[in-house]
C-alpha cells in the first residue's frame, strides 16, 4: 500500500519537473549560500589557529633592538641567563611571482612545531623518505610551507628542498635559522627574540644584556576580534541568505502541497491511514533535503572556493591576518550545511504538513475563510516587529560592536515582520482612492495578495535593504579613501636605500635634480600601551598642505619637532586620546597630541613625530625611507637614472600611482565578496517572488476568472498581473529605502568604528538607489512573467473550470 | 599543543637518544668492519682499544664522535630521613663530525634533569645546537651548560649543579673522595656481542650537600629549599658506535653498597639474547669487569607507568670472583624502584629513578631502562 | 431578434456535445434551458456568453457577430452587453459589497448609482454594502451576484444554475428577485437549469438532449 502511496505522490514530480527542479534549487542555494560562508569562516579561523599554533606569536612578547640585530652572542648571553627567548630572522626570497617572506627560526629552542612528515609532498620536492635532524638543521636545510607555495618553489636549484607543512602560516616560508641565514647572507644576526615564558625572578635585566632592547607585546589579540567581526559579517550574510532561501522553499512545498490536495485527499479516502501518509510525505521531504543539500554543498565549495582568495587577500589587506587561500573539505560546515537544509526544508515543509492533518476528507466548498486569519496573522507580525526593532535600537545604548549587530539584527528583522502590515495599509489606502473599478480592484487584490506574497517580499526588503546598506557604506568608504588616499600619498616618488649609507648618497645626488627630499624613520613602540610604529618625519609644505587632519590644535606642524605627535583614528579611538591629551610612551614618558589622522587599512595604532626628536630618543634607526616630490613627468627618468647609478632592488622604487593602485586593489577586493554575496541575496529573494507567485497560481485561478468573465481580456488580466508584481516589488524597494539608509548609518558610525577603528562619513547615492529600485522591479517583473505567460496561453476552457459545479 | 612539540623535539632529539632508540642510526655503523679503521662511513671516530685517557681535556667534549653524555644520579636525604633521587644529563649527538662556530653547527646538545620522591617524578627538558655558547662542556675550568642550567668546578673533584626547571630546583654541592673508574677494558667498554663499543669512566664517589625544591602544592605557600645529603654518582661515556642493530633497549644499574664496595651493571637486550656487562669497584676503587655472562638480572615484580610494563623490581646475582688478586663475594640481591612511577616523559621517554638495595648487599642506587 | 444561434457545434476532449443548435432569443424573453448532466447546457451557455468559441456555427447578439470579434472584443461585449451568473457566486473576496455590486457596470462605463441603489435595495443588500463578501451567507452572495450582473442593464443576463448552491426556500425568494429585476431592467434571460420548477417559472422553456434542442 504504501509502495503505491509512494508512487502515486511521486508522480506528481514527474509530471511538474520544473516544480522539483525549483525546490531543489532553491534549497541548494540556501544551502549554497550559508556553507559557502561557513567554508570561508572554518578555513580562515583554522589559518589564524594554525599560524598562532605555529609561530606561536598570538600571544608572546616579541624583543627587538630598533638600533640593529641581535648578535648571537647576546642571545647565547640570554640564554645562559635563563631568558626564554627563541629568534627569528626574517627575510624575502624572490620568486617570478614576487619576493615571499621568509622566517628562519631557531627549531631547537622553539616552543612548539609538529614534525614535519614528508610523506605528502606533492611538490615533487624531497623523495618520500623519513626525514632526519641532519636534514633540517644541516645544509642544504629544507624549507617548509603551505602546499602552494611548496609548488610554486620546487624545482628550484637555488633553495633547499620544499617539504609541504600544514602548520606554516600561509603566504610563508619557515626554516631552521641556519639554512635563513645561509639564503639571506646573514650570518650570525637575529631580528627579534620571541619571549616564551617568564623571565627567573635573579636573571639580570634584558638590557644589562641587550642593551637598547625593546620588549612589546604583538597584537593578536586584537586581530582576532577584528578579524572576528569580519566573519560575524560574512556569517550574519549568511544566515540572511538562508533565511532567503528558506522563503524559496516554503513558497514550492506550498506550491506542491497545493497542486497535490486532490491525490492527498483521494489516498486517505482510499484507506490510507493519515499517519502513514504524513510520515511518506515527511520521508519524501527528507529525501529532497539531502538530495538538494547535497547539490547545494558542492555550489558552496565552488563559491568558497572562487571567493576564498579575495577574502584571504582583504583579511590581509585590512587586519595582517594570513588565511590559506586553498578550501579544505571541513565536517564543521560540510554537516552544518546538511544540518541546514534538513532544518530548512522541514521548517519550510512544516506548514504542509500541518494543513495535511486538518485536509478534510471531502472537498470543501463554499467562501475561503482564510482573509480574517490572515489579517490577524499580519497584525500580529507587525507588533512583534516593532517590539523586535525596538529592543534593536535599546541596545544601541551599550555600546560596542555586538550591541551595534544586535541593533542590525533588531531593525532588520523588525522591519520584514512589519512589512506586510505596512503594504497592507499603503494598498488599502490606495485602493480606497482608485477611481476606476479596475483599479480599485488591483490595488484592493494586491492587499488580499499579501499574506501569500508576504514572505517572498519580506525577503526581498532584506535583500534591498542589505543591498542599500552595504552599497551606501562600501561607496561611502571608496569615496572617502580615494580622498585620503590622494592627500595621504603626496610624494610622487617613494625610495627604500638598502643602507643607511646608501640612503645618504641617494639623499645627495638626488638633493640637486628634485624639488624635495622627504626622508622618514621609525620605530616599533608601545603607544598608550599598544604595540604600534611611531614615524619621524622632516617639517615640509608636502604634509602641511597634504595631510588628512580629522582634528589639530592650531598649529601641529610646528609643534612635531618638539616633541608632540600626530596620533591615527585607530589609536584615537582605540585608547580614547583626542587633541590636548597626552599620548603615553614606554618608560613612563608622554608626548602632547596635536592631531589625529585618519589612517585606513591599517589595523595597528601609529603615531607620527618630528624626525629631529624621533633620533634624539633612538638615535640608531635606520633611515632608508624617503619620499621624493619631483614633477611627474620627470619620473621615469629618475627612476632609470637612481637604478643605473646605485644598486637598488626592483621594489626599491615605488611609483605613488602604483601604491595607489594597490591600496585601490586591496579595498576593492576586500568588498568583492560583499557585492557578490550581496548580488546573490538578491537573486534568492527574486526566485523567492517566482516560487510564491506560482504557489498562488492554483488559488490565483479563481479570483482572476470571474473578473475575466466579466470582461477583462485574458492580455489585459496578464499585464495586470504583471504590473502588479512588479507594483509590490516596488512599493518593498521604497520601504528598503530608510531601512537600508539606516543599516548604512549602523555599518558607519557603529560597526566600522567598533570592527575597524574608523568612523566615516555617510554620503547618499540616490542614482545607486534608482537603479537598484529598477532592479527591484525588474526582479518583480522576472517573477510575474511565468504566471503572466500562463495566464496569457490559458484556455477559456481552463479559465471556466473555476464555474464548473466543483472545483 | 605539547603533542605537537613532542612530536618536533623527539625528530630532533632522535639522534642523542641513539642508545635509547638504536634503529634510528644503526644502519651506517652496523658494517663491523670499520672498526679498525678509526673513523666509520660518516667521518666519526670509532673507540680504539689502547686509547689513552688526557685528564682533564677529555672531560670535555669529543664533537668527532658521534654520541656523548655526561650523566650524574644521586640518591639524597634529608633531615627527616626522606629519600630523594636527582637525575642531571647534559647529551651531545652530532650530525656531522664538525663543530664550527656559529648555527650552521652540527652538534646538538640535549639535557634532561629529573627530581624523584617516594610519591613525586619531576622532568625537564632543554635543547640547544652547538657552536653559538648556549650549550657546551669545557674542561678547565669544567663546565657543563645548556640555558641556565650548569654543572661546573675548578675541576671534576669539585663541582656545583644548579638547574631551575620551570616546577622543580636543585643546587648541589658535589666533592669526589675516590678516584676515577674506569669500565671495560681500560675504559673501552663493550656493548655487544658483535663488538660495539665506547669510552666509559665514572665517578662514582662524590659526596653532595645542597638544596631541592619541588613544586609548591597546589594553592599553598611557594616551597623552600629542602637541605639534602647524599651520594653522586657520575659517568662519561662518548662513542659513534650505539647498539647493535637487533637491541632494543637496554637495563642499567649504579648501585652503591653499605659496604663501600659499587656495582656497575647492564643488560641490552637483544632478539638474539641478551648482553650483560658490569664493573665491580671495591672502596679504594680498584675495579673488575665482569664480561657478558656473569651477572644475572631478573625482573621480578613489573608495573605499569605511561601505558608501558616495566620491571621495577630486580633480582641481580653475581657468582663470588677472583681475578688478578681481587675478590668478590657471592652477591644475590632484591633491587626496588623507590617511585616505581619515575617515568621520563621527555621526547625519548625511559624509565629512570632512584632505587634500594636488599639482600645480601644493602645500599641505594640508580635504575635506568629504556626501550620499553 | 436580440441573440440569434445557428448550426452551433462544439466537442470536449472528442466528445461530440452538439453539433447543430439553433435558438433565437428576443429581449425580454425569458428562456430556461434544461437537459441531463454533461449534455452540454453549460457550455452552450458559455458560448453564448463570449466565453469560449464553437467549433462551427455563427452567434449573433445585438447585431455583433461573436466570429468578428477578436479576445479583447469579446471581453468588451461581456463587458456591456452580458450579465453572468454561476452556481458558484464568484464575487470579488478584496471588494466590498458595494464594489462586487457596482462592478461591472462600472467596467463597462454604464455605472447607474440610482439603479445600483435600487437594486441594492430591492435584493435586500443595503444595510451590507460595507461588508467583505466572505462575510455573508450563500443566499446574500448570489443576491450580490444577481445585483453585480444587472447593475451594468445587460441585454442578456445568462444565468448557470444560479440557486444551485442554496437550499430550497432561499433558491425560490433568489429566483423570484432575479425574475423580477430581469423584467425591471427590460434585460433577456437566458437561464440553464436541471429543475423543472425552477424551468417553470420562465416564460419558455427549451430541453438540451442528445446535441438537440426541443
Amino acid at each position: 500500500m504504501r509502495r503505491t502511496a509512494l508512487i502515486a505522490l511521486l508522480s506528481h514530480w514527474r509530471h511538474r519537473p520544473g516544480q522539483l527542479v525549483t525546490l531543489v534549487l532553491g534549497l541548494a542555494l540556501a544551502t549554497a549560500l550559508w556553507s559557502a560562508v561557513q567554508a570561508i569562516n572554518a578555513e580562515a579561523r583554522n589559518s589564524y589557529a594554525s599560524a598562532a599554533a605555529t609561530l606561536q606569536s598570538a600571544a608572546q612578547p616579541v624583543i627587538t633592538r630598533p638600533s640593529g640585530p641581535i648578535l648571537l652572542e647576546e642571545y647565547a648571553a640570554l640564554r645562559r641567563a635563563g631568558y626564554p627567548v627563541t629568534p627569528r630572522l626574517q627575510g624575502r626570497i624572490q620568486t617570478p611571482d614576487g619576493p615571499l617572506p621568509l622566517l628562519g627560526i631557531d627549531l631547537l629552542s622553539w616552543p612548539g612545531l609538529a614534525a614535519p612528515a614528508n610523506d605528502d609532498t606533492d611538490a615533487g620536492s624531497a623523495a618520500s623518505q623519513p626525514l632526519t635532524p641532519a636534514d633540517l638543521l644541516t645544509a642544504p636545510g629544507r624549507l617548509l610551507a603551505q602546499p602552494d607555495i611548496a609548488r610554486q618553489l620546487a624545482n628550484r636549484s637555488d633553495l633547499p628542498p620544499v617539504i609541504t607543512h600544514q602548520a606554516v602560516p600561509p603566504g610563508r616560508i619557515l626554516t631552521d635559522i641556519a639554512t635563513a641565514e645561509r639564503l639571506l647572507n646573514r650570518q650570525g644576526e637575529i631580528d627579534q627574540l620571541l619571549r616564551t615564558g617568564p623571565v627567573p625572578a635573579n636573571a639580570p635585566p634584558l638590557t644589562s644584556l641587550l642593551p637598547g632592547a625593546t620588549e612589546t607585546q604583538p597584537d593578536s589579540p586584537d586581530t582576532s576580534r577584528l578579524t572576528d567581526s569580519f566573519h560575524l559579517n560574512l556569517t550574519a550574510f549568511g544566515m540572511l541568505a538562508f533565511a532567503v532561501g528558506l522563503f524559496v522553499i516554503h513558497g514550492v512545498s506550498g506550491l506542491a502541497f497545493e497542486e497535490r490536495r486532490a491525490t492527498f485527499r483521494t489516498l486517505r479516502a482510499l484507506g490510507l491511514p493519515l499517519p502513514v501518509l504524513t510520515r511518506l510525505v515527511l520521508a519524501e521531504l527528507v529525501a529532497l533535503a539531502l538530495l538538494s543539500g547535497l547539490l547545494g554543498l558542492a555550489l558552496g565549495y565552488g563559491l568558497a572556493a572562487a571567493l576564498l582568495p579575495d577574502v584571504s587577500a582583504s583579511l590581509r589587506g585590512l587586519y595582517g591576518a594570513q588565511v590559506d587561500t586553498t578550501l579544505q573539505l571541513r565536517g564543521s560546515w560540510v554537516f552544518g550545511g546538511m544540518a541546514m537544509a534538513l532544518i530548512g526544508a522541514l521548517t519550510a515543509g512544516a506548514q504542509g504538513l500541518i494543513r495535511l492533518r486538518s485536509l478534510p476528507l471531502l472537498a470543501a466548498t463554499g467562501p475561503d475563510r482564510w482573509a480574517s486569519a490572515a489579517a490577524r496573522q499580519i497584525r500580529l507580525m507587525s507588533v512583534l516587529g516593532i517590539a523586535l526593532a525596538a529592543a534593536g535600537l535599546t541596545a544601541l545604548s551599550f555600546g560596542g560592536l555586538l550591541a551595534g549587530l544586535a541593533a542590525i539584527a533588531g531593525l532588520l528583522l523588525g522591519a520584514a515582520l512589519t512589512l506586510p502590515a505596512l503594504l497592507r495599509l499603503i494598498l488599502t489606502r490606495i485602493a480606497q482612492r482608485a477611481r476606476s473599478p479596475l483599479s480599485q480592484w488591483v490595488w484592493s487584490d494586491m492587499s488580499a495578495q499579501l499574506p501569500g506574497l508576504s514572505l517572498a517580499l519580506m525577503a526581498l526588503l532584506l535583500a534591498l535593504a542589505t543591498n542599500i546598506g552595504v552599497t551606501t557604506m562600501v561607496s561611502s568608504f571608496r569615496l572617502t579613501f580615494t580622498g585620503w588616499l590622494d592627500q595621504r600619498l603626496a610624494a610622487e616618488l617613494y625610495l627604500t636605500a638598502r643602507s643607511d649609507r646608501q640612503a645618504q648618497e641617494i639623499t645627495a645626488w638626488l638633493s640637486p635634480r628634485v624639488d624635495a627630499i622627504l626622508p622618514r624613520r621609525s620605530v616599533d613602540i608601545q603607544l598608550a600601551n599598544q604595540p604600534g610604529r611611531i614615524y619621524g618625519i622632516t617639517d615640509h609644505a608636502t604634509y602641511r598642505d597634504n595631510w588628512p587632519l580629522l582634528a589639530a590644535t592650531a598649529s601641529p606642524w610646528d609643534q612635531l619637532q618638539t616633541g608632540a605627535v600626530l596620533i591615527n583614528e585607530q589609536l584615537a579611538r582605540s585608547a580614547n586620546l583626542w587633541i590636548g591629551d597626552t599620548l603615553p610612551l614606554p618608560n613612563s614618558q608622554s608626548a602632547p597630541i596635536v592631531g589625529v589622522y585618519s589612517d585606513y587599512g591599517n589595523p595597528r595604532a601609529q603615531a607620527i613625530t618630528g624626525l629631529s626628536h624621533l633620533t634624539r630618543q633612538f638615535p640608531n634607526l635606520p633611515g632608508q625611507q624617503m619620499g621624493i616630490r619631483i614633477d611627474r613627468s620627470q619620473i621615469p627618468q629618475l627612476t632609470r637614472q637612481l637604478r643605473q647609478t646605485f644598486d637598488l632592488p626592483a621594489d626599491a622604487i615605488i611609483d605613488q600611482r602604483r601604491l595607489k593602485a594597490l591600496s585601490l586593489e586591496i579595498f576593492e577586493r576586500t568588498f568583492l565578496v560583499t557585492g557578490a554575496l550581496n548580488v546573490l541575496t538578491l537573486g534568492v529573494a527574486g526566485f523567492a517572488i517566482l516560487t510564491s507567485l506560482l504557489t498562488l497560481w492554483s488559488a490565483r485561478l479563481p479570483q482572476l476568472a470571474p473578473v475575466w468573465a466579466l470582461g477583462i481580456s485574458r492580455r489585459q488580466l496578464a499585464w495586470l498581473e504583471l504590473l502588479r508584481s512588479c507594483g509590490l516589488a516596488a512599493l518593498t524597494a521604497l520601504a528598503a529605502l530608510p531601512l537600508g539608509l539606516a543599516l548604512a548609518w549602523l555599518l558607519l558610525a557603529v560597526v566600522n568604528v567598533e570592527a575597524f577603528g574608523w568612523r566615516l562619513p555617510m554620503h547618499l547615492f540616490p542614482l545607486d538607489w534608482l537603479g537598484l529600485m529598477g532592479l527591484a522591479i525588474l526582479a518583480g517583473a522576472l517573477a510575474a512573467i511565468l504566471p503572466a505567460r500562463k495566464l496569457l496561453r490559458m484556455s477559456p476552457a481552463a479559465l471556466l473550470q473555476v464555474f464548473s459545479h466543483d472545483r | 599543543m605539547t603533542v605537537n612539540r613532542r612530536k618536533m623535539l623527539r625528530l630532533l632529539a632522535a639522534p642523542l637518544a641513539a642508545p635509547l632508540a638504536a634503529p634510528f642510526l644503526a644502519s651506517p655503523l652496523r658494517a663491523q668492519g670499520f672498526a679498525g679503521l678509526g673513523t666509520d662511513a660518516a667521518g666519526f671516530d670509532i673507540p680504539q682499544p689502547g686509547y689513552r685517557f688526557d685528564f682533564p681535556t677529555d672531560h670535555a667534549a669529543h664533537p668527532t664522535f658521534r654520541i656523548e653524555w655526561w650523566y650524574l644520579t644521586a640518591n639524597l636525604r634529608d633531615a627527616q630521613g626522606q629519600d630523594y633521587g636527582i637525575q642531571w644529563t647534559l647529551f651531545r649527538s652530532a650530525l656531522a663530525p664538525q663543530d664550527p662556530e656559529g648555527w650552521q653547527n652540527p652538534q646538538i646538545w640535549m639535557a634532561h634533569a629529573a627530581l624523584t620522591t617516594q610519591t613525586q617524578h619531576h622532568v625537564a627538558e632543554k635543547l640547544a645546537r652547538g657552536g653559538i655558547g648556549q650549550a657546551g662542556v669545557t674542561a678547565s675550568p669544567f663546565r657543563a651548560w645548556i640555558d641556565d642550567w650548569h654543572m661546573s668546578g675548578p675541576d671534576l673533584d669539585r663541582l656545583h649543579l644548579s638547574t631551575q626547571a620551570e616546577n622543580f630546583a636543585y643546587s648541589l654541592t658535589l666533592q669526589a673522595d675516590g678516584p676515577l673508574v674506569f669500565h671495560g677494558t681500560n675504559g673501552l667498554s663493550t656493548k655487544s656481542a658483535s663488538g660495539q663499543t665506547s669510552y666509559y669512566y665514572s665517578q662514582p664517589h662524590y659526596q653532595i650537600t645542597g638544596t631541592l625544591t619541588l613544586p609548591p602544592e597546589p594553592g599553598a605557600e611557594p616551597a623552600l629549599p629542602i637541605p639534602v645529603t647524599g651520594q653522586g654518582w657520575f659517568d662519561r661515556e662518548w662513542s659513534s658506535q650505539p647498539l647493535a642493530s637487533d637491541q632494543s633497549g637496554w637495563d642499567w644499574f649504579s648501585l652503591s653498597f653499605a659496604s663501600g664496595d659499587r656495582l656497575m651493571a647492564f643488560r641490552l637486550r637483544g632478539d638474539t639474547g641478551d648482553f650483560t656487562s658490569g664493573t665491580w669497584i671495591t672502596p679504594q676503587g680498584h675495579t673488575l669487569a665482569l664480561p657478558n655472562g656473569q651477572l644475572q638480572l631478573d625482573p621480578q615484580d613489573t608495573h605499569t607507568v605511561a601505558g608501558r610494563r616495566l620491571p621495577t623490581r630486580w633480582r641481580l646475582r653475581l657468582p663470588a670472583q677472583q681475578i688478578e688478586g681481587l675478590s668478590t663475594p657471592a652477591t644475590d640481591v632484591t633491587i626496588q624502584a623507590i617511585n616505581p612511577n619515575s617515568w621520563m616523559e621527555v621526547s625519548f621517554p625511559y624509565w629512570e629513578g632512584p632505587v634500594t638495595v636488599t639482600g645480601s648487599h644493602q645500599g641505594r642506587g640508580y635504575l635506568e631502562m629504556t626501550g620499553y | 431578434m436580440l441573440l440569434n444561434v445557428r448550426s452551433l457545434a462544439k466537442s470536449y476532449d472528442d466528445r461530440l456535445l452538439f453539433d447543430n443548435v439553433n435558438l433565437s432569443l428576443n429581449a425580454r424573453d425569458t428562456v430556461a434551458l434544461t437537459g441531463e448532466s454533461g449534455s452540454g447546457k453549460s457550455t452552450l451557455l458559455h458560448l453564448i456568453g463570449a466565453l469560449d468559441a464553437p467549433d462551427q456555427g455563427e452567434i449573433t447578439l445585438d447585431g455583433c457577430r461573436y466570429d468578428d470579434l477578436d479576445d479583447r472584443g469579446r471581453a468588451t461585449l461581456r463587458r456591456t452587453r452580458i450579465g453572468l451568473i454561476f452556481q458558484q457566486f464568484n464575487l470579488i473576496g478584496s471588494l466590498s459589497v458595494a464594489a462586487n455590486l457596482s462592478f461591472q457596470a462600472r467596467l463597462a462605463d454604464r455605472s447607474d448609482p440610482e439603479w445600483t441603489d435600487h437594486i441594492a435595495q430591492r435584493l435586500g443588500l443595503t444595510p451590507l454594502l460595507g461588508q467583505s463578501p466572505e462575510t455573508l451567507s450563500g443566499g446574500q452572495q448570489q443576491r450580490v451576484a444577481i445585483g453585480r450582473a444587472l447593475a451594468a442593464r445587460p441585454a442578456l443576463l445568462l444565468a448557470d444554475e444560479p440557486t444551485g448552491n442554496l437550499d430550497e426556500s432561499n433558491s425560490d425568494a433568489v429566483l423570484t428577485l432575479m425574475l423580477d429585476l430581469v423584467r425591471e431592467s427590460g434585460t433577456a434571460l437566458f437561464l440553464v437549469t436541471h429543475s423543472d420548477r425552477i424551468a417553470a417559472r420562465l416564460s419558455q422553456r427549451l430541453h438540451l438532449s442528445q446535441g438537440r434542442i426541443a
